[in-house]
């Protein structure tokens, strides 16, 4: 007990290590030192929604100074809230998406999933054409020495972003729900890591943090949301936020992995505003969703625009 | 309150005595369970990535373990009802027996969920008030209501039944009557929600089908009273408690009944899926035949099938269910195929193929066995202590001492040979 304040190797500091004791016997830790205050302010933490103003800045101010600390650098947390009369939708193009997987990790840059474990957000389907979206077709892992390859296309799969989503009436602690503007978060803070949710979802767009998430320090996105792409704790599920961090800044920014694609398969925007492309695509353009039987109301429309 | 600490106390002295077998069987399950707690720590070191699951299998061995369990919880109700609604005397003697056990497995459930948890250091979140407990919309949340009033139903009961006794009065039956008849809701209700749990998500076609709740009981129905039954055996031969064979019997014909249904069930379920031979077949056929190369559970669910038909047969006819040689395979055949069925059998195929129709074939890590058999220890060691009280009370061999103060202690072997039995019960 008492060296668990020394710097162990293996790249694991003392914070964390401090945490990892907190979570496996947190009775008998009592750790007097400064950096455990912490550890008991988090372990102690209300739920996201139930924090007051004055709560929450606390809390953002915590984790500013713990990834800062962390991570040897300035990162900042944020928690901007939607914005009034905003619902977002997003568009695939089908006929375009050549299978590049340039998304995958634009996302994994942006949004700082763990490179060790690996975690992607977005899963790219390669897909037979005779055989159309029938996903029982779908090749994973395809691995070619470049792509289009010849009789496929290509279906990215992400968080569907439901109106009427499964996961969250699943979660036993009201851990994850879906914000004003339609985005499905997690309280990384609040969720028991029961996985629940995974099982629920249709679309596989649940990620657990199996092992310790790990970020290089250099490649760390500082810019981060408390729902969004703040680094991960241990035992505790993930997914795609529409890039929060980005979307609800005014002036609004696209998601990562929309304007990393080269080929503009990726489209973004509000639902609400009728004169937004994604309006003019659903009004224009043949959309279809994702398992429509299952009635989960997604906010992701794929298309064929040629 | 001091008569409960005398109790207490009592029942303290109690379990430190005991023959060479009991201390030799209760230090096993000590140094077992402590296996599985070194196991469970390196896991919350290095956190779940230590099991075999993935995403695409984000359960596994633990909640099958949990699953099955459930079902041995509610089987005590088999015990409940002729004892307590038809008032069959053989089996009353016997029905706190049942719920000691359904008290032993809900501790095991509790268990197994704590250690498939990613953070359990945030269980608080569950409770109601001081957490947010998701009360009714998730049916996680209806499992940790219903489970922990089956629990403490069932404590109380047995818990008060025995008090009672040993103090030489005779049970309240306006008090326990009451509570005995709501435990029979109670544990079809944890079987029930534990089913539904997986029945009402849409995305999981293996699970959702009407069909599940109703397999769910009729396979508990099966499990837990054949451990029953070979725990009256195991009880009738080493200690002094005695069982009539006529109570046994008729928890073997029982048995029959559940059987025949569970396995019809399951016909059912297979002619649909088959016939209709839609994509939603996939995880079935990976179960029973294996998918695309993968069938890591084919020779585990046919050995269950085989195993279950086997018994069902056993236990139909009334020579082989009352030969204790039969009815003894039929009760292991029968434990062992519903644990497979109803464990891995049930919880894997929800998720192989995946909802994007990955296939990853899943097959528990060594940590997850060491942790699995800790928490089996465990529970078998809290069943054991529960019962090296319960028989000697009521046996009438642990009761108040005649000053009602201290406590008379007659039985200070518990397991006892077969020999030492037989002159201990000619004796008296």
């Amino acid at each position: 007990m008492s060296n668990c304040c020394k710097q162990p190797a293996l790249g694991i500091d003392r914070r964390t290590a401090l945490k990892g004791l907190a979570t496996g016997v947190a009775a008998l830790a009592l750790p007097a030192s400064n950096a455990s205050a912490s550890v008991w302010e988090a372990f102690f933490q209300k739920h996201f929604r139930e924090l007051s103003k004055d709560e929450l800045k606390q809390v953002l101010a915590r984790l500013t100074k713990e990834y800062s600390q962390e991570f040897g650098k300035e990162v900042s947390v944020k928690a901007t809230p939607a914005i009034e009369g905003v619902t977002y939708g997003y568009g695939l193009d089908l006929s375009r998406c050549i299978g590049c997987r340039r998304c995958v990790y634009g996302c994994v840059a942006e949004n700082n999933q763990s490179r060790d474990p690996q975690i992607h957000w977005i899963r790219v389907l390669q897909l037979e054409q005779e055989k159309g979206t029938a996903l029982e077709y779908a090749e994973h892992y395809y691995n070619p020495q470049t792509v289009p390859e010849e009789g496929h296309f290509y279906m990215p799969v992400q968080c569907q972003q439901c109106s009427n989503p499964p996961c969250t009436k699943v979660c036993p602690v009201q851990a994850t729900w879906p914000e004003k503007d339609g985005i499905v978060v997690v309280d990384y803070n609040w969720c028991i890591g029961c996985r629940y949710c995974m099982a629920a979802c249709p679309y596989g767009a649940r990620h657990f943090n199996w092992g310790k998430a790990n970020v290089p320090a250099d490649e760390l996105n500082p810019d981060t949301h408390y729902l969004g792409n703040r680094p991960r704790p241990i035992g505790v599920v993930e997914k795609c936020t529409f890039c929060i961090q980005r979307t609800r800044e005014q002036p609004g920014r696209y998601p990562a992995c929309e304007e990393i694609c080269p080929v503009g398969a990726r489209k973004f925007g509000n639902l609400n505003d009728p004169e937004s492309e994604m309006r003019y695509l659903i009004e224009n353009k043949r959309v279809f969703i994702l398992k429509e039987e299952l009635n989960t109301q997604p906010k992701f429309f794929y298309f064929y625009a040629t | 309150m001091k008569n409960i600490w005398s109790f207490f106390m009592g029942t303290l002295v109690l379990i430190s005595k005991g023959s060479k077998a009991y201390y030799i069987w209760v230090g096993s399950l000590l140094g077992l369970a402590g296996l599985g707690v070194i196991g469970y720590l390196y896991q919350l070191n290095q956190g779940l990535a230590v099991t075999a699951m993935k995403d695409q299998v984000s359960w596994g061995f633990y909640i099958s373990n949990f699953t099955f369990l459930v079902g041995v919880a509610a089987a005590a109700v088999l015990l409940v009802i002729p004892a307590y609604v038809y008032h069959w005397k053989p089996i009353k003697e016997i029905a706190v027996l049942g719920e000691l056990l359904a008290i032993s497995a809900i501790c095991m459930c509790l268990m197994f969920v704590t250690v498939d948890i990613g953070r359990p250091d945030r269980f608080w979140h569950l409770i109601p008030k001081i957490g947010l407990l998701n009360f009714p919309q998730s049916l996680l949340a209806w499992d940790v209501v219903v489970l922990n009033i089956y629990l403490t139903l069932n404590l109380v009961i047995a818990v008060y039944i025995l008090y009672e006794t040993y103090y030489k009065r005779v049970p309240n039956k306006s008090f326990t009557t009451p509570l005995l008849l709501l435990s029979i809701p109670a544990a079809i209700s944890i079987h029930t929600v534990t089913a539904f749990l997986y029945n009402g998500l849409g995305a999981r076609p293996f699970w959702n089908a009407s069909i599940l709740a109703p397999r769910f009981l009729a396979s508990a129905f099966c499990s837990g009273p054949a451990f029953m039954i070979l725990l009256f055996l195991l009880i009738r031969k080493y200690t002094k408690f005695r069982i009539q064979d006529e109570a046994i019997h008729k928890v073997a014909e029982l048995i029959a009944y559940a059987m025949f249904i569970n396995l019809f069930l399951f016909g059912a379920e297979v002619f649909k899926e088959y016939y209709t031979g839609s994509v939603h077949l996939a995880p079935l056929e990976y179960l029973l035949q294996g998918l695309h190369g993968h069938n890591a559970l084919v020779p585990w669910i046919w050995t269950a099938l085989i195993f279950n038909i086997s018994a069902f047969f056993i236990f139909l006819i009334p020579e082989t269910r009352k030969n204790n040689v039969t009815l003894v395979i039929g009760c292991m055949l029968i434990f062992t195929g519903v644990y497979i069925e109803k464990g891995m059998g049930l919880v894997i195929p929800g998720f192989v193929p995946d909802v994007l129709h990955e296939i990853y074939e899943y097959a528990p890590t060594g940590i997850e066995l060491l942790v699995s058999m800790g928490i089996w220890s465990a529970g078998l060691l809290i069943f054991t202590m529960l019962l090296r009280v319960a028989i000697p009370i009521l046996n009438g061999d642990f009761h108040v001492a005649d000053d009602g103060v201290g406590s008379h202690i007659g039985d200070q072997m518990f397991f006892i040979g077969k020999k030492a039995r037989e002159e201990a019960v000619n004796s008296e």
